[in-house]
C-alpha cells in the first residue's frame, strides 16, 4: 500500500469494486483468450448481480472484454461498441456457491477456442482469478503471468522451470493443478517481468504441452 | 499513547527531527518504497490533480444524469445559484460545496475521476484543496505537497482503522477523506506538524459513527451530499487548527476509535443498503419524470 493507492487510481466512477475491478476481469479474460472474444456469456454473482446494473458492472466488464482501461471514458459505451464489433453477448443471474459477493463466471468462445473463467472483485479495484476452465486458481493480474495445460506426468515442472531459469527469469509464485493423478494439469507461473515472445515459443515446444497463455500485467489507468 | 511505526506521530516525529513539512516524509517514504525519484513521484501526483481538475470542471459545466435516476444534475444547478448571487456565506464556500458535489456526481455518472481515499467519497479533497488554494492563491507546487500530506494520514488511517464503508460505515470513507483533507489544507496554510494532527482529530471527531446506507446500493443517495458536508467539515477543522484551537485527543487515538466504532456498527448500517435511509421510501417520485426512480 502506496500514498498512489490512497490517492489513486485513476477510474471511471462509481465504484472501484463494482465498476474499476470489474474492468480488470474482463480485461484479465480477454488478455488470457488471446483475441478479441466472438462470444460471452455473463454470469453475475451476489452483489454484481444485485446492484451491477446502477454500478455499472455489466458495461465494465464488457468493457474490459473489448480491451479498455479501468479508466477509460469509453467504458459507459461499451454496450454499443461491443454490438458494433459484432460480440455476441448475454447476461444471466448465477449463484456461484461460496464465494465473494462481487463475482462473476465468463464464458468466452473465440473462433475454436473456449474459455471460462470466474473471478472475484475484491476491493480498491483488486480482482483474484479463482478459476480457469475448471482448475482452481489463484491469480490476481499484478504479476505477469504464464497459464500451461498439459497431461499430468513427472518432470513438467521441471522441464518449466528449467526454460526460465535459462532465461533469466525470476518466478514469483508457482501452482500446478490436476484433475486427478495422471489426468489432465494446468500450472500458473506468475513472473516478476516479462516473458519474451522466444521464452513463451519455446514452453510451447515442449513435448506433450497442450496449450500455454500469457497474460501480461493488468494496467490500472493514469 | 503509541508511537509505533505508521502513526501520524511517528511520522509527525520525524518531520519535527529533520526540521521538514509533513509533505517531505511522506514523499521521501513512497520514494524509498516505491524505488521511483521524488520528482517522479511529484509529476504523477500533478497527473491525477489534473484528472481532478476536470472532474470538478465537467459536473459544473453541464448536469449529470446518473442511470438510476437519483442524481439530476445538482452540481450544476449549485453553479447557476452561485452565478445569480444566491451565495449564503460567500462564493468561495459555495463554490467548494459546487466542486464536491460535481466531482461525486461525476463518478456516480461513470466519468473519470481519482478515487482519494475511495471513488464514493472522491469529492471531498479536490473540492477542499482546489477551492482553497484558488481562495489563498496557492500555486500548483504547493499543492502537489499539499496532496502527499493528504494520501500520507489516508495510510494513516488505513494501517490503524479503516477506509472502506463495508467495514466502518461512511466514516470511514467520506470521514477519512475530511480528515485527509484538512490535515493537508492546514499544511497548505503553513501550519505546523502539530495542527495537521489537530485538524485530522476534529474532523473525524465530527464524523464519529457515521453510518453507510447507500440508497439502491449505489454511491449517489446519501452518498454525493456527504461529499459536500466532507469539504465543508475539512475546511472549518483546518480553520480551527490554524487559528491555534488544540484537540483533547491525539489524532492516532482519533482514528483507532473511528476503527472501532466502524467494527460495532451494526452491519445494516456498512453499505449493505439495509438499514438507514437506504430503507427509506423515496418521495417526489410523480414528478422526476426519470423513469426508473421507483423501480
Amino acid at each position: 500500500m502506496g500514498i498512489f493507492d490512497i490517492i489513486g487510481p485513476v477510474m471511471v466512477g462509481p465504484s472501484s469494486s463494482h465498476t474499476a475491478g470489474a474492468v480488470r476481469i474482463g480485461a484479465f479474460a480477454r488478455k488470457l483468450l488471446g483475441e478479441e472474444p466472438a462470444s460471452a456469456v455473463l454470469g453475475l454473482h451476489g452483489s454484481f448481480a444485485a446492484t451491477g446494473e446502477g454500478h455499472g458492472t455489466p458495461l465494465a466488464l464488457l468493457a474490459g472484454l473489448l480491451g479498455m482501461d479501468p479508466d477509460d471514458e469509453g467504458i459507459p459505451a461499451a454496450r454499443e461498441i461491443a454490438l458494433e464489433r459484432g460480440l455476441d453477448f448475454r447476461f444471466e443471474d448465477v449463484d456461484l456457491g461460496d464465494v465473494h459477493p462481487n463475482s462473476v463466471r465468463l464464458q468466452l468462445a473465440s473462433g475454436g477456442t473456449e474459455l471460462t473463467v470466474s473471478a472475484s472483485s475484491v476491493g480498491g479495484g483488486r480482482i483474484r482469478v479463482f478459476d480457469i476452465d475448471g482448475f482452481q486458481v489463484d491469480l490476481d493480474g499484478v504479476y505477469p503471468t504464464v497459464l500451461l495445460a498439459y497431461p499430468d506426468r513427472a518432470g513438467a515442472v521441471a522441464m518449466v522451470t528449467t526454460i526460465l531459469s535459462n532465461a533469466g527469469m525470476n518466478i514469483a509464485t508457482l501452482k500446478a493443478h490436476r484433475t486427478s493423478r495422471g489426468g489432465q494439469a494446468l500450472m500458473a507461473v506468475e513472473l516478476d517481468h516479462t516473458p519474451t515472445a522466444g521464452v513463451l515459443n519455446a514452453l510451447r515446444h515442449l513435448p506433450h504441452m497442450d496449450q500455454v497463455r500469457f497474460v501480461p500485467r493488468l494496467g490500472f489507468g493514469g | 499513547m503509541t508511537h509505533a511505526q505508521g502513526t501520524l506521530a511517528s511520522y509527525r516525529a520525524e518531520a519535527e527531527e529533520r526540521g521538514v513539512a509533513l509533505s517531505r516524509v511522506f514523499l521521501d517514504g513512497e520514494a524509498r518504497q516505491s524505488g521511483k525519484r521524488p520528482e517522479v513521484l511529484e509529476a504523477l501526483m500533478l497527473d491525477r490533480m489534473n484528472v481532478m481538475r476536470q472532474a470538478v470542471a465537467r459536473g459544473l459545466a453541464k448536469p449529470q444524469h446518473s442511470r438510476s435516476g437519483l442524481i439530476r444534475g445538482d452540481a450544476a444547478r449549485m453553479d447557476r445559484w452561485i452565478e445569480g448571487g444566491g451565495s449564503l456565506l460567500g462564493p468561495a464556500f459555495s463554490r467548494l460545496v459546487a466542486a464536491a458535489l460535481s466531482v461525486a456526481e461525476v463518478n456516480a455518472c461513470m466519468g473519470r475521476i481519482v478515487a482519494s481515499p475511495t471513488a464514493g467519497a472522491c469529492g471531498v479533497l479536490p473540492a477542499a484543496l482546489f477551492r482553497v488554494a484558488e481562495e489563498k492563491g496557492c500555486g500548483d507546487e504547493a499543492l502537489v505537497r499539499a496532496f502527499f500530506t493528504a494520501g500520507g494520514i489516508g495510510l494513516v488511517i488505513e494501517k490503524l482503522a479503516s477506509l472502506s464503508g463495508a467495514e466502518g460505515g461512511c466514516q470511514a470513507e467520506v470521514g477519512s477523506a475530511s480528515a485527509m483533507a484538512a490535515g493537508a489544507l492546514v499544511e497548505l496554510m503553513g501550519g505546523t506538524p502539530v495542527q495537521v494532527d489537530h485538524a485530522v482529530a476534529f474532523a473525524l471527531a465530527n464524523v464519529m459513527g457515521l453510518i453507510c446506507d447507500p440508497v439502491k446500493g449505489l454511491v449517489e443517495v446519501p452518498c454525493v451530499k456527504r461529499n459536500a458536508m466532507g469539504a465543508v467539515n475539512a475546511a472549518a477543522c483546518a480553520e480551527m487548527a490554524l487559528a491555534g484551537m488544540e484537540s483533547v485527543f491525539a489524532a492516532d487515538a482519533v482514528i483507532e476509535t473511528m476503527g472501532k466504532v466502524g467494527r460495532r456498527i451494526p452491519e445494516e448500517y456498512r453499505e449493505t443498503a439495509r438499514g438507514g435511509l437506504a430503507v427509506l421510501p423515496l418521495s417526489g417520485c410523480e414528478s422526476c419524470g426519470q423513469g426508473n426512480f421507483c423501480s
